[in-house]
């Protein structure tokens, strides 16, 4: 039996290894293309991000910069907001979130289609920043799930186009289990409905 | 005609804009009361971004207070600084150096440019005038550049100090700046040449949002919007502080106080803020740029790190803050939206008593009903980006 | 004595209700009787020799411990004759309200909901006092000194 287990997988392996080195396809002329789906939907998932710019504060400066000429979010292509978060699947929240805000943005998080991911731009969506104080939501983790945080007050578009480039690995290594993710864990419909 | 409306089921729709819309910048809630495309009622929610700037700076000293002023009008956050440390100077009673005010007025300009470059591109986008924003923000971004060189930092300055400056202007920053104020005209008129007598734009904006002058007043309004109403009200002018009296500027006016009176007179202000950073740095004297009084600022890092009375003086404003006398003030500047005032108290300790910021754009908003009422809902769009409502500053 | 002429003015006029002047750095500040707030704003307003036609500022301040606690602060601003005045107001806490100004100036309707809203001062004949700034079902008012910075009350998700 042992055996047997064995050759199954070096035949696997070696089945890996051709389609790794590209033989397969050589083989086949050219014209055929050997991968996995799950490869190929996430390499189409991560150039074609549709944001929702949640901008609440003065992150939105640098967010407009980011999606101006000089740094051009549309290289990583990430350019197009959809101001609906129907159609979006990348949700920039740029900016201070308060505890009057932070029902708005559950319910945006929640009406959102998965797979989704979620982009902490600037200091005070990661942790709240400097405002420790009763008005501001300490990091909006607390509220939904972040998947890119990306420090600064507010970040130069640099660190930005870093934290994309993140999320695209982060993306290109995801799996079919991963979603979908469910509702925000925090949500208490009834004080949702209320905004 | 009129008995087949008799049978129509006609009734009001209400609409809430925001507070998360593309148009609200992200704070502000609109409840439309709609009849057809017409607004009835407008009622507006703002607070969304409250982050207790007046309590923080209860908590922190004096010098701790300039990063949060950076964060109230984060398009223009110089300006916020040095009105701060002017208000904070003018409860000490005391005058800065010749050159730290001339600085100043380069950076509040510098600030002011920033400021409405971003208005009229922000403006510009939402009434789908794409290009017009691309061209300004590239203008921004070099002016931005500018501002970068000056202080390390592009959006959040923290530049100012009470009696000084953080450093003085960096090397070549003159020749920078004319050459960025070269490419920055080019730009400018290319979007005059987009915007200014584009039908379209002309459409959207002309006879919306108008306000008669006495009203204006009335509201509270100041800065570019309550100009564009007719009335030639400047702090720099009506009560210079710094340097601004020794300046050759205009104040530009419009008649009406509609949209594109508020678009002219931003686009002239730019105009006139070059001019002012111009002359200033051709005037620009030499000499030192803080105050001699290490009670308040401290000394140089030198200085610091060897003799030991300024390395007490720097510990003892560090650690339990600069200690102005009681008493109150007031001080009021010019934003990039209008009056932009400070009340302080300070009780004699080292923290703010009360630090109370009076911001120009929290008039503005609340008229907005006022000047939207029997109007389109589409004119809430660009009436709603001429007043320039900028959260930080609204909601504090 | 240019700077002084609003204060002479007002003790002219309403010398029972001013309960003391200064000049405190070039400031001229009047505090006054909070029952005549509004007749000596329509008066600031409507003197020719005075028309302070702007309301800058009101904003109020909490001096816990002092009696009166509160004092409502008014900063007006004159465009004819280019002159700023701030008059204040003592609110004690057992009273704690003062009449609207809403009436003389516009501007002070929002101003007044604020002060309400993060200082508990109520101002009786505001057309529409309700919180601004921060939402229903908040309690206490943030900015009195006795409200401790991080107390939080979330509408939504843990107190963090």
């Amino acid at each position: 039996m042992g055996s047997i287990k064995g050759r199954l997988g070096a035949l696997r392996r070696s089945g890996q290894e051709l389609l790794d080195s590209g033989e397969a396809e050589r083989l086949l002329g050219g014209s055929v293309l050997f991968t996995k789906v799950e490869s190929v939907v996430n390499w189409a998932r991560k150039y074609s991000f549709f944001l929702y710019p949640f901008v609440t504060a003065c992150c939105g400066m640098e967010f407009m910069s980011v999606a101006g000429p000089k740094y051009d979010l549309d290289r990583f292509g990430a350019a197009l907001p959809r101001f609906s978060p129907r159609q979006a699947d990348l949700l920039m929240v740029v900016g201070t979130i308060s505890h009057k805000q932070a029902p708005v943005l559950v319910k945006v998080y929640n009406q959102m289609t998965e797979p989704k991911w979620v982009f902490a731009f600037g200091v005070c969506a990661v942790s709240g920043g400097f405002y420790d104080n009763y008005a501001t939501v300490q990091g909006i983790d607390t509220l939904i799930p972040v998947d890119v945080y990306v420090p600064g007050c507010p970040p130069r578009p640099e660190m930005v186009i870093d934290g994309l480039m993140k999320l695209q690995e982060k993306v290109a290594q995801e799996r079919w289990s991963d979603w979908p993710r469910g509702a925000a864990p925090v949500t208490d419909e009834a004080k949702l409905t209320e905004c | 005609m009129s008995e087949i409306a008799k049978d129509l089921h006609t009734e009001h729709m209400v609409i809430n804009m925001g507070p998360s819309h593309p148009v609200t910048h992200g704070t502000v809630k609109f409840l439309v009361t709609l009849d057809g495309e017409t607004i009835e009622d407008l009622k507006v929610e703002i607070g969304y971004l409250h982050r207790g700037f007046e309590k923080m700076c209860e908590s922190g000293t004096w010098y701790q207070v300039f990063p949060y002023t950076d964060r109230l009008n984060y398009v223009s956050p110089l300006i916020n600084n040095v009105g701060y440390a002017l208000a904070v100077e003018k409860l000490i009673g005391i005058d800065v150096p010749e050159r730290c005010k001339y600085v100043r007025v380069i950076a509040c300009e510098l600030s002011r440019i920033a400021d409405h470059m971003t208005n009229v591109a922000a403006g510009g986008l939402e009434l789908g005038a794409f290009t017009a924003f691309l061209y300004f923000v590239e203008a921004r971004e070099l002016v931005w550049d500018l501002i970068e060189m000056l202080c390390g930092a592009r959006v959040t300055t923290n530049y100012v100090r009470i009696g000084g400056l953080k450093n003085d202007l960096p090397d070549g920053f003159k020749q920078k700046t004319l050459e960025v104020f070269k490419r920055c005209r080019v730009l400018w008129s290319d979007v005059n040449k987009l915007l200014t007598k584009n039908r379209v734009f002309i459409d959207r904006v002309r006879d919306v949002g108008t306000m008669p002058a006495e009203e204006a007043i009335a509201y509270g309004f100041t800065g570019p919007c309550l100009r564009a109403c007719g009335v030639p009200y400047d702090v720099r002018k009506a009560n210079p502080y710094l340097v601004y009296d020794r300046m050759d500027f205009e104040v530009p006016i419009g008649e009406t106080g509609d949209n594109f009176d508020k678009y002219l007179v931003r686009m002239e202000e730019i105009n006139q803020s070059m001019r002012i950073v111009e002359q200033a740095l051709e005037q620009l004297p030499g000499g030192p740029i803080n105050v001699d009084m290490p009670y308040y600022r401290w000394q140089s890092k030198d200085d610091i790190y060897n003799r030991i009375d300024s390395l007490i003086f720097h510990f003892k404003t560090v650690i339990e803050g600069i200690k102005p006398p009681p008493g109150e003030v007031y001080l009021a500047v010019e934003s990039g939206n209008g009056e932009l005032g400070f009340y302080l108290v300070s009780d004699g300790s080292g923290k703010p008593y009360k630090c109370r910021v009076r911001p120009p754009c929290f008039p503005l908003t609340a008229a907005m009903p006022r000047m939207m009422k029997g109007r389109l809902i589409a004119d809430i769009v660009p009436t709603f980006d001429m007043i320039n409502m900028i959260g930080g500053e609204c909601d504090r | 004595m240019d700077a002084s002429v609003t204060l002479q003015r007002l003790t002219e006029r309403f010398g029972d209700s001013i309960l003391e002047t200064h000049s405190y750095r070039g400031d001229d500040t009047a505090v006054v009787k909070k029952e005549d707030i509004v007749a000596l704003c329509t008066f600031l307003r409507d003197d020719g020799k005075l028309l302070y036609n702007f309301m800058m500022d009101l904003t109020a301040v909490d001096y816990l411990g002092r009696e009166p606690r509160f004092e409502v602060v008014y900063h007006l601003y004159s465009l004819r004759y280019n002159r700023r005045v701030r008059i204040k107001a003592g609110v004690p806490e057992s009273d704690c309200s003062i009449d609207s100004i809403v009436p003389v100036w516009i501007a002070a309707d929002w101003f007044e909901r604020e002060v309400f809203d993060l200082y508990g001062i109520a101002f009786n004949g505001h057309p529409d006092l309700r919180r601004l700034l921060l939402y229903e079902g908040f309690e206490g008012h943030p900015l009195r000194k006795d409200y401790p910075v991080k107390k939080r009350q979330p509408l939504i998700g843990p107190i963090n």
